[in-house]
């Protein structure tokens, strides 16, 4: 029973896994796009985008995630997602991009605003571009700054995954409670809580080795 | 004439609040020259050098560059006429905290048309041995000897030099200065220094002093001094 139980709980492992690869793929990069809106001097771009954000982080990621899945069917009269897995699980992966890339660009934000003037201004008279200065001078050390705060961010994520059940996206936890009905047993709910601390055991070594990493300057 | 300041104007603030730092500012340089600014905080000194080296914009008045406006140039001719022309000394030096000694001087080098020489650069201001040191593991006078070299390499006809021996004592103070002395001598660079210590307008070919956002003396040196014979 024990490997039936670990089997079944691997495979629905497989699918928090790829909803937590593919949601730090698209929204750390979406972070940064977002930070810059948030940090732009122009408040056409700026108001709208701050709004956004207060709103993302303001509601829960469970609601957020009913309103993307069933919000185009109702509002719109068109279902975006299709009925199959394929489409819960994409409008997962809409809704954790979302959420996360607003969290991460308020990390990004802080992260390049706490870099001294004074590095922008030598880049400037060394005769660099602005998105030459960013990306060659500011961006290696934002990276390091803010190391701990996005892995407290990526760890959360690991176990932020187990909403998706509520648009019945299938996950670990979705595995774990089928035994209930199945064979009348809880344990393999409880179980599951071992994969996750696993997986954030791992992740924390990573991080550790990230910042190990960049910590040859200061 | 290398560089030429016409009715320089800058102030900061809205309206009740509006501070006047630089009040009609006049001032032309000659190649080669060593010139040092020199006024209490607050005066506008190192506003005057930020438009000079473009990290500011002048509120009015002209900026002319070896005959060139600088107001007349968009984004990317001045990110060109900084990387050409211009080399920048700070106060807190601003090197690069992830590269070495050296990779910060390539850096300068990287960006020009035509560098001068790393090593000759490293031997003169004696970091050949901390080449391969980051800026965190060197003292503040040799991090500004990086720095100056980060700015020199390029050969730049203009080097500015914001209050270099700010954060320096004594005896490296006077090390910097001799440095920065014998580059312009060397090299021929024309140098421009924001300065409050009165001592230092002793090495200088030329003397400005500001006072709130004026020119209040302006004066060839004639008695000019080696910067190691300074004392203050």
């Amino acid at each position: 029973m024990f490997t039936t139980v670990t089997l079944s709980l691997l495979e629905g492992f497989l699918g928090t896994l790829k909803l937590f690869v593919l949601t730090l793929v698209f929204s750390l990069p979406l972070g940064l796009v977002i930070s810059f809106g948030s940090m732009s001097k122009n408040p056409v771009l700026r108001l709208p985008v701050r709004f956004i954000i207060w709103v993302v982080r303001g509601t829960p990621l469970m609601l957020q995630l009913l309103v993307i899945f069933y919000g185009p069917g109702i509002f719109l009269g068109n279902n975006l997602w299709g009925s199959g897995a394929t489409g819960r699980f994409t409008a997962a992966l809409v809704a954790f991009v979302f959420n996360y890339a607003c969290y991460f660009s308020e990390i990004f934000r802080g992260g390049i605003q706490s870099i001294p003037k004074g590095q922008h201004e030598a880049a400037a008279v060394l005769g660099l571009t602005k998105s030459q200065a960013f990306f060659k001078i500011i961006l290696l050390q934002v990276v390091k700054r803010i190391v701990p705060p996005i892995s407290n961010e990526v760890i959360t994520l690991v176990k932020d995954t187990s909403l998706a059940r509520v648009i019945a996206f299938y996950e670990i936890i979705w595995e774990g409670e089928r035994f209930i009905k199945s064979s009348g047993i809880i344990w393999p709910l409880f179980y599951t809580g071992v994969f996750y601390l696993v997986f954030s055991g791992l992740l924390t070594l990573l991080f550790g080795f990230i910042e190990k990493k960049l910590d040859f300057f200061k | 004439m290398q560089l030429e300041l016409q009715n320089i104007k800058k102030s900061y603030g809205e309206s009740d609040n509006r501070i006047e730092v630089l009040k009609d500012i006049n001032l032309s340089v000659e190649k080669g020259e060593f010139v040092v600014l020199l006024g209490p905080s607050g005066s506008g000194k190192s506003t005057l050098l930020n438009i000079i080296g473009g990290i500011d914009n002048a509120d009015s008045g002209k900026i002319i560059i070896r005959g060139k406006s600088m107001s007349d140039m968009d984004d990317k001719s001045l990110t060109n006429y900084r990387r050409e022309h211009l080399g920048y000394i700070f106060q807190m030096y601003n090197l690069i905290p992830n590269l070495t000694v050296r990779e910060n001087i390539e850096v300068g080098a990287y960006l020009s048309k035509n560098p001068l020489d790393i090593d000759e650069i490293m031997g003169v201001l004696g970091l050949a041995e901390h080449q391969n040191k980051i800026p965190s593991q060197l003292s503040g006078g040799q991090q500004q000897r990086c720095a100056i070299g980060r700015a020199i390499v390029k050969n730049p006809d203009i080097l500015l030099c914001d209050e270099p021996t700010g954060a320096l004592d004594y005896k490296t103070s006077k090390e910097i200065l001799s440095l920065i002395e014998e580059v312009n001598q060397k090299y021929g660079n024309t140098v421009i220094m924001v300065t409050h210590n009165d001592a230092i307008k002793n090495m200088a070919d030329f003397v400005v002093k500001l006072r709130d956002g004026v020119i209040r003396k302006s004066y060839r040196n004639e008695a000019k001094q080696k910067a190691e014979e300074l004392d203050w």
